[in-house]
Formats: structure tokens, sequence, C-alpha cells
């Protein structure tokens, strides 16, 4: 056996990214000197990714209580009540460092990981949905990156056979360096047998199934605890590698078991492996266990204690199961072409206890690891401060010219990539399988059909990191915000959400502060819309030498539409000869928008204000205008402001075989006609109703105060608007073939993938 | 109304289109449909076998190409060569049928190299068999996609047989049955979407028609092709 005892130089904490005191907390803790086995324990569970260090009295601000909430935040996955028999499992997960580096294999463990995270807690995955960004996408590196990211994706969901349903992908110069890949999953579960990551009943088996421990992956937590530098980049091994197939077959036994109820706990060897997992499951239970290294399964020849733990290999799980139990969780195993191996036993004793060869090699108090109030534990209890660059970070509008051309702008942004259609993406994802899916990729959310049930999820993932960067309280609001007007537009009436929290360097106190801020936009955004947070991560240090990511937040957001007729509506024109309506106001706000990015190559603000209680509102009479069968078709708008969303609701209905359908428009308006085509104004949607229901829909939004304007008709195959201003001598008309658009918009992104 | 079709939906470890099949025959035609474990060898008591979509063994080596090795498979040709039998493979299941070599020919990847789902359109070739006989001749059925690998070939004088002896069942064309380039998007020979076998009983397709059958999944074109089945079984 190898000797563990080596001297714990100031390299090897650098390796293992410790900090000094850090290490003198260790010392305080074990009472003693750590082996180095011990300090690679201590290394993966105290890296930002397994502790939240930096992040965690931050988090505590959102809110994660509410009459839906089964589960909270702390489990694999979060839970919501349907009000049936069934609960919704999801969460959202960041793999964004093991991306950049390698972004086929990245991305598809990625959504390995989120996908096991939903069917540990007993749910079958539905849905899986990806929130992508990038850097510039006329460098080879991005074409590189969203190529493989794109393909990993698809690699993986496809074969689960889940279906991938929803997502958004940006380009932004700030994600030169660092890609954002953030997979979440749904899942359905009987509320009867929701399963929990606890490790209970000492003398319990803690068993192992799946794949064999490699040496992949090897100190995968503490690599994405840190900035990728060029050194860095060169951490391959870090990065795991895929087995589908091998996800489907765990996937199909976990859930027999639980069924069978058969198992106490379970757990997916994420980050960090056996140590996290087994620790994790103990300190629920406020338990310890014992795991004996020589009998956990490996793939490769002389692996030692210090690397079985820290392995991150791919689908594997570890369970807890009635002792007695053994024989009949390994028949069903079996049944799949596994094995189940029992690699260990639960105690009594709050320890995190290895042996290796007879001998303990890491013996560790389990609060040590896992719990943030642990007086040892490296809680960082951090000040931020605001960034200098946000002095000087709003435009004066009247700087700002109004060019003379709007057909060549609308032309320019819709093609933009940010804008552009992203159908060569999710055409590479399997979006139909388990044939629930009612709203295709391409509308605002998507809405799965729950058979049996009357009821539907409708479900958007979203975030908009340069409001973020230009404003963190406003930009965190908005990311809530857009993502519940998004699945109040199928007529869901939103109910709670997760969010994969993408920053910078938290040690640096200007990130720290577009954190905090961040995060207190969300929570205050979440509060008034009684949506609470279920579930969560946070990735830090999303930055290279140059320069930080744009602060991201990305809020997974999912609502229900209940009732026996199971009304929705997508976002594109369905009849010539609907009337279309303008919900919400009008205002004079280019700040942040595409628009100012693409045409006047300005990254200022202000960002758009929100008026949460007019958000409610528009949400409102949107679901109950759908509800009723009044409204046809309902798009909220944003990039690229009302224009862009008149063009969409145009062309996006032919991306599944529908007819594209031309709009006339007229708008009567004195503000700058730019702000009016193009700015980002919140708290707004393009509807269709029929004429005779026009009235009502008037009515309905009177009643939620919701101004409603008539703006125009559907038919035909070009878009016309023309804008009358008071004083005739600004007249403007627009008026462009929806086929030459539609060629423009196709062509954007859908080229590079 | 009368008797229920008996159908079996065969079940590898990686299929994933299992269940969908399993609903559009039973809960939505409202025939008998039960799983058949890939392991099981009682296939007798089925009038049609249902091969789904997935990726029965991962299919990293090659789509199918270790299905057909399953037990299942062992009993397979005898259950074809019976009368009144029939075996619908769909996706990976036609990928599997074409390894077993219950149908002619192969599956290279599609041309573009990559995955592709989306509504596509076929036309009826040939609607004098069991499982296009309601369907009009020259019909346009719009039916969804999901493979990597489905751009069918075979050789010269296979297709030329499949073409003389009307055994092509469905081939990729536009929105208005032309039978065009654009519209064949893998790549396949012939434009062919799927193919019978000679004694018309084994029907291979790519595209899934148990994803169209009902207007919010986008189309219900799917129905005509198991009513077809139920509709010759029953009379037969």
């Amino acid at each position: 056996m190898q000797n563990y005892n080596v001297e714990i130089t100031d390299e090897i904490l650098k390796e293992h990214n410790l900090k000094k005191e850090e290490y003198e907390n260790i010392l305080k803790i074990l009472g003693r000197k750590p082996n180095i086995v011990e300090l690679g324990v201590f290394s993966a569970m105290w890296s930002e990714h397994c502790s939240y260090k930096h992040s965690k009295p931050v988090l505590k601000k959102f809110p994660t209580k509410g009459k839906y909430v089964l589960q909270g935040p702390g489990e694999n996955a979060g839970i919501i009540d349907t009000g049936f028999d069934i609960g919704v499992a999801f969460k959202i997960e960041s793999h964004n460092h093991p991306s950049s580096v390698e972004p086929f294999q990245g991305a598809a463990t990625g959504v390995g990981g989120i996908l096991r995270d939903i069917f540990t807690m007993g749910a079958r995955p539905v849905a899986i949905l990806d929130s992508l960004r990038f850097g510039n996408l006329n460098t080879f590196k991005t074409q590189h990156l969203l190529k493989g990211v794109v393909s990993g994706i698809a690699f993986y969901g496809n074969c689960v056979g889940v279906p991938t349903v929803a997502g958004e992908t940006f380009f932004e110069d700030a994600y030169q360096d660092n890609c954002l890949v953030n997979a979440m999953t749904i899942g359905i579960v009987n509320k009867k047998k929701i399963k929990k990551g606890i490790a209970k009943g000492p003398g319990n088996p803690v068993m192992y199934i799946g794949a064999l421990t490699g040496r992949d992956g090897i100190h995968g937590a503490s690599f994405a605890s840190a900035e990728l530098t060029e050194e860095n980049q060169k951490r391959r091994s870090s990065v795991q590698v895929a087995d589908p197939f091998m996800e489907k077959l765990l996937l199909e036994a976990t859930l027999e078991l639980i069924d069978k109820n058969l198992i106490i706990g379970i757990q997916d060897m994420g980050a960090a492996g056996l140590t996290s997992s087994s620790s994790e499951m103990a300190y629920r239970a406020g338990t310890g266990v014992e795991i004996d290294i020589d009998k956990v399964p490996k793939r490769e020849l002389n692996m030692n204690a210090y690397e079985v733990l820290l392995s991150e290999s791919q689908e594997r799980m570890l369970l807890v199961c009635k002792k007695g139990n053994e024989k009949k969780v390994e028949k069903i195993l079996k049944k799949w072409g596994l094995h189940a191996v029992k690699i260990g036993r639960v105690i009594k004793e709050q320890q995190f206890r290895i042996y290796e060869k007879g001998k303990i090699v890491a013996d560790i108090p389990v609060r040590a690891l896992t719990d943030s109030n642990y007086k040892y534990f490296p809680l960082k209890k951090q000040k931020g401060v605001k960034p200098a660059y946000l002095k000087d970070i709003n435009i004066k509008i009247d700087d700002i010219k109004i060019p003379e051309d709007l057909e060549s702008v609308l032309k320019k942004l819709i093609s933009s990539p940010n804008i552009a259609c992203k159908s060569n993406i999710w055409r590479q994802y399997d979006h139909m399988v388990q044939t629930n899916t009612f709203t295709l990729p391409g509308s605002d959310s998507a809405v799965i059909n729950i058979k049996d049930k009357d009821l539907m999820i409708a479900t958007s993932v979203d975030g908009n990191g340069r409001y973020v960067y230009l404003d963190p309280f406003l930009g965190g609001m908005a990311a809530v915000v857009e993502a519940a007007r998004n699945v109040s537009m199928s007529g869901a009436q939103p109910v709670a959400f997760t969010n994969c929290l993408n920053f910078g360097n938290p040690e640096d106190p200007e990130i720290f502060y577009q954190f905090k801020k961040a995060v207190e936009g969300m929570a205050y955004a979440a509060k008034k819309l009684n949506t609470p947070v279920i579930s969560g991560n946070v990735s830090f240090y999303n930055e290279s030498p140059e320069n930080a990511i744009y602060p991201t937040p990305v809020v997974g957001m999912v609502g229900y539409i209940k009732g026996k007729n199971k009304r929705y509506a997508k976002q594109y024109f369905k009849n010539e000869g609907d009337i279309i309506v303008l919900l919400g106001e009008i205002k004079e706000e280019i700040g942040a928008s595409e628009y100012l990015k693409e045409i006047h190559n300005l990254i200022k603000g202000p960002v758009p204000a929100i008026d949460l209680k007019r958000e409610i509102n528009l949400q409102k009479t949107c679901v109950e205008g759908i509800k009723k069968e009044i409204i046809i078709s309902a798009h909220d708008i944003s990039k690229g402001g009302l224009a862009i969303a008149l063009v969409e609701c145009c062309i996006s209905g032919s991306l599944h075989g529908n007819k594209a359908i031309g709009a006339y428009i007229e708008l009567q308006s004195d503000i700058r006609v730019d702000a009016l085509l193009f700015g980002e104004t919140q708290s707004r949607a393009i509807v269709t109703v029929k004429r005779e229901n026009l009235l009502k829909l008037k009515r309905i939004a009177s009643k939620n105060k919701i101004i409603a304007t008539e703006i125009g008709k559907t038919g035909g195959n070009r878009l016309i608007i023309n804008i009358d201003w008071a004083s005739k001598k600004y007249s403007k008309k627009l008026n462009i073939d929806i086929d030459e658009i539609k060629k423009l918009w196709m062509s954007g992104v859908n080229e590079y993938v | 109304m009368g008797k229920k079709i008996k159908f079996g939906v065969v079940v590898f470890p990686g299929s994933n289109c299992d269940a969908d099949c399993l609903w559009a025959v039973r809960d939505i035609l409202n025939q008998d449909a039960e799983f058949i474990w890939h392991e099981s060898k009682n296939i007798k008591k089925y009038d049609c076998l249902i091969f789904p979509g997935g990726f029965s063994y991962g299919d990293y080596l090659r789509s199918g190409a270790i299905a057909r090795f399953s037990k299942v498979m062992e009993s397979i040709n005898e259950f074809a060569n019976k009368k009144n039998k029939f075996i619908i493979g769909i996706c990976n299941g036609f990928q599997i049928l074409l390894e077993a070599g219950l149908l002619p020919g192969t599956m290279l990847h599609n041309k573009n190299l990559k995955f592709i789902c989306e509504y596509v359109n076929v036309i009826v070739e040939n609607n004098e068999t069991p499982f296009t006989n309601k369907c009009e001749k020259g019909q346009v059925l719009k039916i969804p996609v999901a493979h990597g690998e489905g751009n069918y070939f075979c050789d010269e004088r296979t297709l030329n047989t499949l073409i003389a002896t009307e055994k092509i069942a469905f081939r990729y064309c536009d929105i208005n049955g032309n039978i065009t380039d654009e519209a064949n998007i893998n790549g396949s020979v012939y434009n062919i979407a799927g193919i019978m076998n000679t004694k018309e009983n084994i029907l291979g397709m790519m595209p899934h028609p148990e994803r169209a059958m009902i207007k919010d999944l986008g189309s219900e074109d799917g129905k005509l092709i198991w009513e077809s089945l139920i509709n010759y079984i029953k009379k037969s």
C-alpha cells in the first residue's frame, strides 16, 4: 500500500486549491496532520463547487417556501406539488469549465449529471432544457465550441430518450474564453415514492451501482473552482467521458428499485464522486459511513484510495438499502445488465471513514465536510464593492442618432446571432420522444403534456447577462420576470424556478457585488411573483486572465396549465384575418438592447425598468385570455423589441410545417421611432384574437390595468408596419417580404451549427 | 369493433420509444398491447410485433448491430414466416430488422452527419399493402423523424427489385408530394423512408408514426399506418 503520510507543503496546498487558513482549520478539526487522502477529500468538499462557501450566505435571500413546494434546495433536486398524486422535480446545473476545454464530453456529461439528479429523487425525466453562452460567432473557437456542445447534448439526451424541449443560446464577447453550458431537467414523481439522498440506519449496506471507477475527472470539483488559465486548460484529465447507454440502464434500474421500495436513500456520484455522495448522504441522515476502497469496482489497475475517492467517472450512483435487501437490489441491477456491489455500511458515529487493505486511510467528521454551520467550515463572509465600470454606463438617448433606413436595421437585427433562428441547434435534439411535447422548440416556452392528468407543464429557461452586467439588481429581476412571462405566454401560471448562477471569481469584491446584487434582484422578483426557488447551482470562476464573463444568472421556470380542456397558446400567428393586439406600454427605452449593440455598437444602459405589479398583471391577462380561448397566439416582446417580436410571430410557425403569415400593422406614437420598434421595454406581449373577441380581451386587460392596443391584422405574405406620428412629417413605413426576412432569420446562426 | 389486435412492443435495454408505441396502439387506438422484454422467446401470441426506436444497446458500434443477437430474435424468422403475423420496425427498430436480414439494405449516417429531429413529409407509394390500405395512393403524410443513421442504402439490383415489386412503402417528399433532393433529409437512396419484405408482412420505416397520433403533437397522420394494419388483420 502506498504511503499517504506525505509532508504537506505550500505547493501541495496550492495544487489542492486550499488556502493556508483553510489548512489551519483542517489541523484543528483532525487534531493532527491530515494525510494526502484526507487533504484531497477536504480539497474537493471545500471547493466552491461542493461547499458553496462564497455563495451560501447570499443564497439565503431566496424565497424557498410556498404552498407548492414539496422539496426545497439542499437535495439532489427540488420538487413541487401539482395538486394531483404527482410532483414535478427539477433542477438546473452548470458544466461550464469542462465544456470550455472539451465541448462534446463536457456538455454531454453535464446533461448526464442533471438527469441523475432528477431520477435519484424517484422522478422519471420528461424534459431537458439548455442555456448556452458563447463568444464571438465569427471566431473559429466559438464555432468549434458551439458545434461540440450542441452535438454533446444531442448525443446524450437523444440516447437516454428524454426530449430536449427548450433552451436559449447567446453570443457575447465576454464569453469568448468561458462558454456557459447550463442544463436543466424536469421529472415527474409519484409523491409517495419520493427518494432522498440519505444514509439512514446504522448497519445498513452502502451499495455502488453503475459504471466502473476510473482515473477520469479526478479533482473535477476543484477544477471547476478556479479560473481557466492556460495551464488549467491542459487539465484535460479533469473532463469525464459520457456513456448515455449506461445512464439509460441506470435510470431504468433506479426507478425500478424505487418503485419496488427497496432503497432508503440514493445519490448520484457527481462532483467529488464517492466522497461527496457518501458524506452528504450521511450528513442528511445524521449518521456516518464506512467505505472499503478495495470493494469499489475499478476500471483501471492500481488505483489508490486518493484516486478512487476523488474520481468523477460518470454514470455511477451510491445507494443505501435496508439490510437484507442486497440480493433483491442485485437482481434488479442484473436484469439491466448492471452490478450492485456492497462497498460499505452506515455507522452511527458521524465519521467519514475509509478503509484500504484493512487500514483506515481517512477518518474525518462528516459535518466538517458538509455542514456550513460547522465551526471550522470555510464559509467566506465577503463584502462587495460596486464595480468602477458602473459609474459611466448609461447613454444619453439624444446622443444616439436615429437611423434613416429602418428596414435595413430590422434585417440586420433579425439575422444577428442573438435573435436569429436556432433551429439547427434544436433539430439535433430529439424534442419529441415521449410524445408529450405539445409546443415544440422555437416558441416562448415549451408545453409538456402530462398524459392521464388534467395538467400540462410549461417551461422556459432565461437570462440576460448583458442586463445584469449593466445593472446587476435589475438584471437579476429581469431573468426571473422574463422566464415567468415566457411561461405565461403559453397560458401557464408560473409556479417555481431553479437557477444557475454563473459568475466570475467571487474573491474579487466587484464580482461579489455583481453576485450579491443579482441574487437580491432575483429574490425580490421571486417574492413578488410568488415563485420560490426550489433548487439551483452556483458556478464561479468563469473567467480567464483577460476578463470575467458577464454575470449570468439563468432561471429555469416551471408553470402549470390546469383543467380538462388543456388550453394553451403558441407564439406564432395561427390564422389569416386575426386581430393583433399589443398588451403593455410603449416607452422610450433603448438602453441595453440588441439594437444598441448591433446597430450602434454600444453596450450601455439604462436597462429597461421593471414594474412588478404591471408584470404580474400582464401575465394574468395572458393566462386568463388563453384559458378562456380568447387569445389565439401570444408572444412576449424581448430582444429586438416590438418589430422583432412581430417578425417572429409571422415566421416562427413555419419551422414546424405551418404557414408563415404576414401582418399589417398601424402604430400611432410620438416617441422615437427606434425606441418604438426596437426598444426592449418590459412587461409587453403581442397577442392575436378573433374580431368578435377583441372586446372581451380588452375587458380582461382593463380589469388588470393593462393597456391593450389594437395594432393590426394578420394575413398576406408581407409584414407592413405603418408608423403614424402626430406630426405627419416623421411618418414611416416598413414593408417587408416574409420569405425574404425568414431567409435572413434562418441564416444568422444556423450555418455555423 | 370486434376483436382487438394483439401488439407486442419489443423492449431492448436502450429502447426509448417503447412507451410511445404502446401508448399509440393501446391508448389511442384501443388495441391490446404489452411490452416484450428482449430476453423473452414467447412471441407466438402476438398478431404484430413492434420494434420501437431508441438506441437498443447504446448503438456505439452501429445501430441495431447488437440487438439482432438478442434472444427475442432467435424465433423471429419462425414468427415472420407464419400466416397473419406482422412486424413493424420504426427507426432503430428498422435498423435492427435490416441488421437481422429481415429487410434488405443498410443504414448510413445522415448525409449532413448530424442527428435530425423534425416533421417530414412522406408519400405513400403503394396503398395496397397491410400497412397502407387506409391511405390514398400518392397521399402525403406528415410524420416526424428523429435519427442520426437514417440514410437508407442498398445496391442497384435490390433497389430495382424493390421498385419492380412495389415494396417501397414511403418516400420523402415535399408538402405537395414532389420527390425532391431537398426533401430527402438524410440522403436515402431513391428518397426511401420505408420498405416492406417480399411477403409484405414486415414494414421498416424511419419516420415515427407513433409520434403523429394526435393533433396537439402536430399531426395525426401516423394513425393511418396502424389503422391500415388493424383493418387488414380484422378482414383476413
